[in-house]
């Protein structure tokens, strides 16, 4: 009988639901639980929490979904791989070696992988930011982190060495997925045709529950049972890398061709060479089929040797967005809500408040799709004004929310539910390294 | 179809969004692999740009995957400047996929 390999995906972004990926833990009869907790922009922010405080920096959630998990799997010999580490991998495992003993999980190898922080390797090489057009030096101490997106080799050295957890910070999302089913198969580094499969296998599950018909249902035309107890995918992949999708029974959601396709081409840019870290990955002859209820088999996807830079994700400070939003109502509201907009623009100049870029939106006519919202004369029941602004400092971003509310007595009539914000903006941008510049490290950690 | 009669892409397709800096991905599935001709020939990348004048101010790529019935669209600087720095409601552009669903074929 051919080796096959079940890997369930226990949260699709960092705020996940918890319940899904405990059902899997204790019904799945998987071999890996792997957790995508890591957004772009999230590394920056946790990076900026380990320079407050050296043992901070990692997801916080992660001591929530261990405790839900950690002895299911333990009495089913399943084997956690997650990016909850975020901006300190080590600190981290050491927290879950802690619950583990804390739990009586006797032995865990609890293992880290670092390497992932190149900030210095930006500044060495002094390397140009592709959205600024700034060579690192010329971002000052506005740079705050740089995380290459390190492969899956790591990860499988890891688990190869007797790792029963691996604890990673930036990697590519897919990569989780794709070390176990390197361990597992013995595949080679440049064995492009599995890791370009495998790559496959790992996109269709980070989202976890965005294949099971999450993000999905338009109701009358796609219809979706059960969402509010949504089962996750398992990912059932033999040696020769092909997999079916499957979920538990009972589950709410779907798994059809129609999900796994919306998955598949989820953020990929051009299909025949999704970037990845360990592959080039081509799924432009991807072919779906269902084998079964709420079970799809994808077969058909190719590698191409991996690129010979790895991408970094920069984080840097960008000012703050200050907000606010006013809400009209009944016969007029929308030409009140345009009316206090412009009240709103005119005492940001009449007052000096100084702003990089002001937007200027009413919810209900056009704040999604500006520009390029459909004409209708419809007048909308309600209007919502919002006003938002990207500005220097923190005083200028206060100025926003406290124009907007100050619209109750100096504004147009019957403006209610007035909010404001104001929060520090941490931008994300792009950079390119030569892999070798990154060193993926392997630990082993002990509880403190 | 009958002649004078307009249908919309979310009549014969489905679509998802995702992100990429300042960059949105738009996906658009035939639900019925047959149709995908007529995708294919009514929804090109010119056209796709007009339905997002005002939105997508660069560069708009088209991707054809005919085994899976299926076009991915590349809208360059469409994202108002990335998600992460953008003054948009919606700055991941997640609900683009809705705009695109809402063109007429």
């Amino acid at each position: 009988m051919t080796k096959t390999v079940r890997l369930g995906a226990g949260s699709g972004f960092s705020g996940d639901r918890i319940e899904p990926a405990v059902d899997l833990a204790r019904d799945g009869a998987l071999d890996y639980l792997v957790f995508e907790c890591l957004a772009e922009r999230t590394i920056a922010i946790a990076q900026l929490a380990k320079l407050e405080n050296p043992e901070a920096g990692y997801d916080p959630m992660l001591e929530r979904r261990f405790r839900a998990v950690l002895l299911l799997c333990a009495a089913q010999g399943v084997r956690i791989v997650t990016n909850m580490g975020a901006a300190n991998p080590l600190s981290a495992a050491r927290k879950v070696a802690e619950i583990c003993r804390e739990l009586g999980f006797a032995n865990p190898r609890v293992a880290a992988i670092t390497g992932d922080d190149v900030l210095d390797v930006l500044l060495r090489e002094d390397v140009e930011i592709v959205e600024t057009g700034l060579r690192a030096s010329a971002m000052g101490d506005r740079l705050v982190s740089a995380n290459a997106y390190l492969g899956a080799r790591p990860i499988a050295d890891a688990l190869s060495d007797g790792a029963t957890i691996v604890v990673t910070g930036r990697v590519s999302d897919p990569a989780l997925f794709l070390g176990p089913l390197m361990h597992e198969f013995g595949w080679r580094d440049d064995d492009w045709q599995m890791l370009g499969r495998g790559v496959m296998a790992g996109h269709l599950l980070e989202c976890a529950g965005q294949i099971t018909g999450g993000y999905f249902a338009d109701p009358g035309v796609k219809d979706i049972a059960g969402l509010a107890r949504l089962g996750f995918p398992i990912g059932i992949v033999d040696e020769r890398g092909e997999i079916e999708i499957a979920k538990l029974a009972g589950s709410g959601g779907a798994i059809t061709t129609a999900t796994c396709k919306e998955q598949l081409l989820y953020e990929i840019g051009d299909p025949a060479a999704y970037m990845q870290p360990d592959v080039i990955a081509d799924f432009s002859h991807v072919r779906m089929a269902e084998v079964g209820k709420d079970r799809v088999r994808a077969t058909g996807a190719r590698g191409h040797a991996a690129p010979p830079t790895l991408k970094c994700s920069v984080g840097y400070r960008d000012g703050f967005v200050g907000e606010g939003q006013m809400s009209y109502a009944g016969p007029g509201a929308l030409a009140r809500a345009r009316l206090a907009g412009e009240i709103v623009r005119e005492r940001l100049s009449l007052t000096g408040v100084a702003t990089r870029e002001l937007r200027i939106d009413v919810i209900g006519a056009d704040s999604l799709h500006g520009a390029a919202t459909p004409q209708t004369n419809a007048e909308p029941y309600e209007a919502r004004l919002r006003v938002a602004a990207r500005t220097e400092t923190r005083d200028a971003a206060q100025a926003i929310g406290e124009e907007v509310e100050s619209l109750y007595t100096n504004g147009p009539a019957g403006g209610g539910g007035a909010w404001k914000s104001v929060r520090p903006i941490i931008a994300i941008a792009s950079a390119y390294i030569a892999r070798e510049k990154a060193r993926p490290r392997v630990s082993f950690v002990e509880a403190p | 179809m009958t002649l004078g009669a307009t249908r919309k892409l979310r009549d014969i397709a489905h679509s998802r969004t995702g992100d990429k800096g300042n960059t949105s991905v738009i996906s658009l599935i035939a639900f019925d692999e047959a149709d995908y001709p007529l995708l294919r020939d009514r929804v090109t990348a010119e056209r796709v740009r007009e339905h997002f004048a005002g939105i997508v101010h660069g560069e708009v790529t088209r991707y054809e995957i005919p085994s899976l019935g299926a076009l991915n669209f590349v809208l360059q600087n469409a994202l108002g400047g990335g998600v992460t720095r953008s003054l948009a409601l919606d700055a991941h552009g997640k609900s683009l996929s809705s705009r695109l669903l809402d063109m007429e074929i």
